[in-house]
């Protein structure tokens, strides 16, 4: 057990409690009710501060840090704004279910509740965005809190944890004394699935005519790559997966779809929908995949549903076979079962299904007009794919080009695709990248973003700047906001309201204001050639701004409220034409 | 379908607001939430009426359990159960009232605790039903005030809830 006989201040506990869980990097922004943790900070050099521009992106590289590590990501900010302008990144984290630590300073105890300089609750401001969070009332109380605060992240189903220290508890002394064990009796997570259902998804999985595996941020999250890949290789069976599940199963597998959803492909999303058999694991049936949930289940099928949180289970869709548990334990469970066991399967029927998935492969549903005059957006993804060798680290923002980044930049490994599924925040692009580069210093990190995400975090370019991260920015620059614009096309007859971006800066001259490299491509012929002399300047940031087709659109597209088999595709043949 | 659900929580500053919270941000009915100390005061003892789907009830439960601060959660209809709720009624007790007040108060069980020159204060205990019965079967004109805690539940029998 970590015990100092000398008596410390809470500011000094909480940096030692930092030091014992190994924490590498601490992403933050000073301010007065943090100051004495500063000071604390000041003296120690086991972890680094990154001092970010603005708190929203210390909680989105933090959150990045973790999404690329599997560690917990440790954000600190300050009382009152400080707090205020970390619950964006913090609401990222929790739909996308990221292990955190967020430290948040308070004004001291006597003076909550007076309306004090930089006062806010933040405990009531973060309760419906947080895993859990904590007010430390005693200094006494710090280590067994931050005990549990980590414990409580990066357990069960992960998420943000944030704990609220007034300034006066960060003053106040006493013993340090750090908890080797925590058990909560309100809280025991569990983590083996159930044996008897578990046999019972494997019987209906080698039974079944047309058997899909659909795959979700938790396979990623519970490191289950390995697993899945046995799973659908030894039974022999199709895999999509969602946006936050790509590079879960690799893209380069002949089991595999696509990604599924509204901008999923022709096949995955016709699979989805035909399958009479699905295996769903770490993913939870949202909207933004399922499509019209009665459209979804007018087609029957029996679903088995592997999540570690029990309120994942028939919340949208009425699950059959639920098993509660960690996916990478129930996988691998399920591995060791179908290994002894050799069930028999229909291998006709087996055979027939992929026959009928290559028919709808043959759609060829991302194929795209190339043109000599405009860049077409997935074009520079496609070779930001062969420039990287489909071994970069890439983070997006929200939008078109984070659509079409998931589509044609085909992830064969996890943790390598960061981007915010759930809450969908434009401006993560850039602080994820920052996040990522400093888990991963030598690796190639491209954010891909668009002229509207990037300005709400462009104050990053600072940061990069002091750090010295040689990240790629791959701007696709359409001057629209691109998916309002898309959908305005659709669905209101062309009136693009408020969705042109004017008055753009000269992102080059941005660049190079910060000391960065800036490029501007504005030729199909000159996209390679760009691509590879930026990623040759291995220390150098560069952000590369291609001017894009302006009209270019996702495809296929499922319209909101129809279901999955009702997609647009590019070529406007929708599926009852097949 | 009306659920009566029990839980025990960590006795907490917060508690109660992550369960309120709980139910406002998921758009989920509370009818009466009552909250108290149990014997071991690290414990609290919370009843939630509330209505909905067997499929809301579902993730009611559900979301209740994941809830950190929470130690347990009883959904009280899924076997047999006692629900008493207190009332306390001010009414007019003047001329013609006076004996009739009395009169129902006693047909209902109830008790008057407080008289005054124009009105009594009655305490009535019983299910959620009967205090609504009561209610109906006043004189709307006689009711100065109503003050109800919202419903305790317990397991009958050997169902206990307990950590």
């Amino acid at each position: 057990m970590a015990h100092s006989s000398k008596e410390m201040t809470g500011a000094d506990i909480l940096v030692r409690c930092l030091h014992e869980e190994n924490v590498e990097f601490v992403f933050g922004y000073p301010g007065g009710a943090v100051l004495h943790i500063y000071d604390a900070i000041y003296h120690q050099d086991k972890f680094k501060h990154i001092l970010v521009r603005h708190e929203q992106a210390a909680l989105h590289a933090a959150d990045a840090y973790s999404r690329s590590t599997g560690k917990v990501g440790v954000a600190l900010v300050t009382s009152g704004p400080g707090a205020t302008n970390a619950i964006t990144g913090i609401a990222t984290a929790y739909m996308d279910s990221i292990p955190m630590v967020i430290i948040s300073g308070q004004v001291p105890t006597f003076a909550i509740g007076e309306d004090a300089f930089q006062e806010c609750d933040t405990v009531g401001i973060t309760r419906p965005c947080v895993k859990h969070n904590f007010l430390v009332k005693d200094v006494k109380d710090i280590a067994a809190t931050m005990k549990k605060a980590f414990y409580v992240a990066a357990s069960g189903r992960p998420g943000p944890v944030l704990v609220d220290i007034p300034k006066d508890i960060t003053a106040n002394k006493c013993l340090f004394d750090y908890p080797k064990t925590v058990a909560l009796r309100s809280y025991n997570p569990v983590t083996k699935g159930h044996l008897g259902q578990i046999k019972k998804a494997i019987k209906l999985l080698a039974d079944a005519k047309r058997p899909m595996i659909y795959t979700g941020g938790g396979v990623v999250l519970g490191d289950a790559s390995v697993h899945i890949i046995k799973l659908a290789e030894s039974l022999g069976i199709p895999v999509t997966s969602t946006l936050m599940g790509l590079g879960g199963f690799p893209a380069s597998s002949k089991n595999f779809l696509g990604m599924l959803g509204m901008h999923g492909t022709y096949e995955a999303n016709m699979a989805m929908q035909e399958c009479d058999v699905l295996l769903a694991v770490g993913a939870r049936f949202d909207d933004r995949v399922i499509g019209n949930i009665k459209h979804f289940m007018s087609h029957p099928k029996t679903i088995i549903h592997i999540d570690i949180d029990p309120s994942s289970i028939s919340k949208r869709v009425k699950i059959d076979v639920p098993i509660v548990g960690d996916v990478k334990s129930v996988l691998a469970d399920m591995n060791e079962l179908i290994a002894t066991e050799k069930p028999a399967q229909n291998t006709s029927a087996l055979a027939n299904w992929f026959k009928q998935i290559d028919a709808w492969r043959s759609k060829l549903c991302l194929n795209f007009a190339q043109s000599d005059e405009f860049i077409k957006p997935q074009y520079v993804i496609q070779k930001l794919h062969e420039v990287t060798k489909g071994e970069a680290f890439v983070t997006s923002d929200v939008g078109q080009h984070q659509m079409w980044a998931a589509q044609y930049y085909k992830f064969n490994d996890p943790r390598r695709w960061i981007n915010s599924g759930g809450l969908g925040t434009m401006g993560v692009g850039l602080p994820y990248a920052m996040g990522v580069q400093f888990a991963h210093p030598n690796a190639q990190v491209a954010c891909v973003t668009g002229e509207g995400s990037i300005q709400m975090n462009i104050q990053e370019l600072s940061t990069c700047a002091q750090y010295h991260l040689p990240i790629k920015v791959i701007l696709l620059n359409n001057r629209y906001l691109g998916m309002v614009r898309q959908w305005q096309e659709f669905f209101y007859e062309n009136r693009y309201s408020e969705s042109y971006m004017d008055s753009l800066p000269d992102f080059v001259k941005l660049a190079e204001a910060y000391g960065h490299v800036g490029m501007q491509i504005t030729k199909p012929g000159d996209v390679e050639g760009a691509l590879k002399e930026a990623f040759a300047m291995k220390s150098r940031f560069v952000f590369m701004d291609f001017i894009t087709d302006q009209k270019e659109n996702v495809f296929p597209m499922v319209p909101n409220g129809k279901g999955l088999s009702e997609m647009i595709l590019a070529n406007q043949i929708g599926a009852e034409d097949l | 379908m009306r659920h009566i659900i029990s839980l025990l929580m960590e006795n907490e500053s917060g508690a109660l607001s992550r369960v309120a919270g709980l139910f406002s941000a998921r758009g989920y009915n509370i009818e009466s939430l009552t909250v108290a100390a149990t014997e071991d005061p690290t414990l609290s003892r919370m009843t939630i009426v509330t209505t909905g789907s067997d499929e809301v009830i579902e993730q009611i439960i559900k979301q209740l359990n994941k809830l950190i601060d929470v130690v347990k959660v009883l959904d009280l209809n899924d076997g047999k159960f006692i629900e008493r709720e207190l009332m306390l009624v001010k009414v007019k007790a003047t001329g013609t009232f006076r004996e009739e007040m009395k009169r129902m108060c006693d047909i209902f069980r109830g008790r008057i605790i407080d008289v005054a020159d124009g009105s009594y204060t009655i305490e009535l205990t019983g299910s959620g039903n009967k205090l609504d019965a009561f209610i109906e079967s006043l004189d709307k004109t006689a009711i100065l005030e109503t003050v109800r805690t919202g419903a305790s539940g317990i397991g009958r029998g050997d169902r206990i809830l307990k950590v």
